[in-house]
């Protein structure tokens, strides 16, 4: 065990590595950063003079060798745009979106799992039917509108929650509910999927044979082999809730990481930008080696590979 | 961005509108004005940022030398009660005395030495330099008169020094820096900063002992900033009575608001022209635009009453010159071309393109009116390929010389001198497309003679080389909408500036 979980770190921090330098490269193409430091109103004179005062006119690998070095210390630098440390900004804003994302997930997984093995247990019946027109809901309808339709009825009309912000629990209510939405009908489909096929299998039938209760056979001999693909994939999804809410994040006026990362681009603040690349894909390592574990301590089997 | 498709903006005003029982939060009663930003502010210390929502700080924290009255547009002394030219680049400031800082420091001729030399010095980084860049240093002359030493002449430093320029506390500036100062801003201005949360909130209170300054004592006691990007999700806090205030709403939202009685919708206009660039010059290579037949048939071809009535709408007007009406030495009897595409067509015919051609089409920004403009290109012969870029992108490409044809506007930086447009773009710089010798020159004398007749001579001799050259196509001035709760009583002025001294509650 403990040298799978060595040969997956190393490749982990392989995998960071290669992240930062190709967003990087990208980044160096995408544009004049200093343009967009400048701003609208400056003339082009300014734009020169930025452009030396930050060093865009070096070679990329010079520059790049540079924010390698301070970062492995834990300096980001400072952002271009907010004139403050990088990493205090990120702190800050990652609160937020951590809170949604744990929130969201939880959601998801506590609603999906459980309709998923009930619409199994009963397949095409109306509970199988009613997860079917939530899952399709789900991925039809777009996240904004979801959200602006929950602010319309639960703001406005019935003035229960607060339309947006971040300074309550109840900010967040909506906001879980609309990204955990977005991930729901996948885990649901998949534990419904992965339910019938194992719920079919011969050692289901062995099970029951040998006369283990209804609850057993489900939950210890089926679920915990149906599970395995959906730890997986609610790894992916997690990943994706942290740096990719930034629909959610935007419409409910969060102002959490994954709305950063979208403005920071749009304003080339490089700095802020490289190491929310680097948040972000150490996120997606760290889910995927923790499902990894996971699914090797449920499976053994898969603990060699 | 993902906020502002108008598909989206009418799906909400149409749900709110289909009757929406309405909790009346008053927030009168509590004495707080909340207000929405849309867009992220980087740093409130306003020499370092460049953004619309820095100014509306920038005017409420702090003071300037000099104020120009927005309506009346005469220059009145505020932290100076006097002035004077003493030479072509000198002028003398009389302070007001008795006016002290947010933190308690005293406003003397130390402060304004300690600003004016911090942001004329390049290395210190200002963000937009145009604004301090003319200023080379300050002198004590006794703790109440002071000089501003310029580099060359500017007739438009007393512009400057109503509006970007605003006057820092020597002792904690030196301290603080631009961060301490954007984090903790301390300044002379009616309303002081009292939290902030960099580009998500913002809280100032009124200056109780703010001294007699031109811009009127702050009324409102408390006012709320909250950056909200949705425009939908402010729409959505007006109508659950958590914001008072919001502005820059879009004219479809507006229209539907303004049929809501517990709304006041206010259009002003704003300093924005959008206009067509042309390459006149040849920078992109072998293009149509070098000829001058083929630059006014653009400009013929351009239905611009249409555009503002269709799309603009609002306070917006048709133009013809390269500046905004109102700026010093606009002038506006110019050679203008109303929309004709059968004489657009003829003159594409006598250039030698009969059959039209086709060229890049570049716009950065408001998507719809970049392509109703190409679709009136289209009908002249002129085929487009529609180009979107950042604004960024466009710019770098435009200063390098390789845009044939692109949408543009300015916002002058609300300065109200033509100088911030036409010499900003028409002096040879990187972003000057028709580099015409004959209008520098005049420029060179308008934006550097102190005799405004002189000034308006010249700025009337480059405006009409421009236009009779046809070296852009000028098509409307921008308009804003500013959406607020009935029990607020406020009057927008023309150049995007939300002031929060002139507010009240009725």
């Amino acid at each position: 065990m403990l040298t799978f979980i060595l040969k997956r770190l190393g490749l982990a921090l392989l995998v960071a590595f290669t992240v930062s330098f190709i967003s990087f490269s990208l980044l160096f193409l995408s544009g004049d950063p200093a343009a967009a430091l400048a701003g609208e109103t400056a003339s082009g004179e300014d734009v020169e003079a930025l452009r030396r005062l930050y060093g865009f006119d070096r070679p990329m690998l010079v520059q790049y060798g540079e924010w390698l070095f301070s970062a492995v210390r834990g300096d980001f630098g400072e952002s271009y745009y907010f004139k403050l440390p990088v990493s205090n900004l990120i702190a800050e804003r990652l609160q937020v979106t951590m809170i949604l994302g744990v929130c969201g997930i939880l959601f998801a997984l506590l609603t999906a799992v459980p309709l998923g093995v009930a619409a199994a247990i009963r397949p095409n019946s109306l509970i199988d039917r009613f997860a079917l027109f939530l899952s399709v809901a789900g991925q039809a309808m777009p996240s904004f509108w979801f959200g602006l339709i929950l602010i319309v009825v639960f703001a406005i009309q019935l003035g229960w929650l607060p339309p947006s912000g971040a300074d309550t629990w109840r900010h967040f209510i909506m906001p879980t509910i609309v990204l955990g939405y977005y991930a729901m009908p996948a885990i649901m489909r998949l534990t419904r999927a992965g339910m019938l096929d194992v719920l079919g299998s011969d050692f289901i039938r062995t099970a029951r044979a040998k006369g283990a209760g209804e609850t057993r056979v489900l939950f210890k001999h089926a679920l915990r082999n149906a599970i395995i693909p959906v730890v997986s994939l609610a790894a992916v999804q997690m990943g994706f809730m942290l740096g990719g809410s930034i629909v959610v994040e935007s419409v409910f006026a969060l102002h959490g990481a994954g709305y950063l990362a979208w403005e920071s681009i749009a304003r080339n603040d490089l700095p802020t930008v490289q190491a929310l690349i680097l948040v972000f894909s150490m996120f997606y390592i760290v889910f995927t080696f923790l499902a990894d574990v996971l699914n090797a301590w449920l499976d053994p089997r898969m603990r060699s590979a | 961005m993902l906020a502002k498709s108008p598909t989206r903006s009418s799906f909400l005003a149409a749900v709110l509108m289909a009757g929406v029982a309405m909790p009346a939060l008053a927030d009168k009663a509590s004495g707080t004005l909340d207000v929405a930003f849309t867009k992220e502010l980087e740093n409130v210390d306003s020499y370092f940022n460049s953004s619309r929502e820095g100014v509306v700080l920038q005017r409420a924290i702090w003071d300037g030398l000099i104020y120009r009255n927005p309506e009346t547009n005469e220059y009145v002394g505020n932290l100076a009660t006097s002035w004077e030219w003493v030479d072509d680049t000198t002028l003398e400031f009389k302070l007001r005395e008795g006016v002290t800082f947010h933190n308690g420091e005293p406003f003397n001729a130390d402060d304004v030495v300690f600003t004016v030399d911090f942001v004329a010095n390049e290395e210190n980084g200002v963000k937009t330099q145009r604004n301090v860049n003319w200023m080379d240093y300050a002198e004590k002359i006794d703790d109440y008169t002071v000089r501003i030493h310029l580099k060359e002449k500017f007739p438009a430093a007393i512009e400057f020094l109503s509006g970007p320029v605003s006057m820092y506390p020597n002792e904690y500036y030196a301290e603080a820096g631009p961060s301490g100062m954007g984090l903790k801003p301390v300044g002379t201005g009616p309303y002081k900063m009292v939290d902030v949360v960099p580009g998500q909130h913002f809280v100032l209170e009124a200056n109780e002992s703010y001294h007699d300054s031109p811009k009127g004592q702050p009324e409102i006691a408390k006012i709320d900033i909250r950056t909200i990007p949705d425009v939908n999700t402010q729409m959505a806090e007006l109508f659950s009575g958590s914001l008072d205030l919001i502005w820059q709403v879009p004219a479809d939202q507006a229209n539907k608001l303004a049929q809501m009685d517990q709304f006041t919708v206010a259009n002003e206009s704003t300093m924005r022209v959008g206009y067509l660039q042309m390459d006149a010059a040849g920078r992109s290579g072998d293009t149509p635009f070098t000829n001058k037949l083929v630059r006014q048939a653009v400009n013929y071809a351009i239905n611009r009453q249409e555009l503002v009535d269709a799309l603009l709408q609002g306070a917006s007007k048709v133009v013809y010159t390269p500046c905004f009406p109102s700026q010093f030495g606009c002038v506006q009897d110019v050679t203008e071309y109303e929309y004709n595409p059968e004489k657009a067509k003829e003159l594409l015919a006598e250039a030698g393109y009969p059959d039209g051609f086709t060229v890049d089409f570049y716009a950065y920004r408001d998507r719809q009116y970049a392509e109703a403009i190409t679709s009136y290109l289209n009908a002249v012969g002129i085929k487009t390929n529609f180009n979107m870029l950042q604004y960024s992108a466009l710019r770098e490409i435009n200063m390098k010389g390789e845009v044939p044809i692109s949408f543009q506007t300015w916002g002058s930086y609300s300065i109200n001198d033509a100088s911030a447009i036409v010499s900003q773009f028409f002096k040879h710089g990187s972003l000057d497309s028709a580099r015409d010798d004959e209008v520098l020159e005049w420029l060179n004398v308008a934006d550097s003679s102190t005799d405004p007749d002189t000034r308006v001579d010249n700025y009337a001799k480059a405006l009409n080389k421009i236009t009779e050259e046809a070296y852009w196509a000028p098509m409307f001035t921008y308009n804003t909408n500013y959406v607020f709760k009935d029990e607020v009583s406020y009057t927008p002025t023309a150049d995007e500036v939300l002031r929060f001294v002139d507010m009240s509650w009725k």
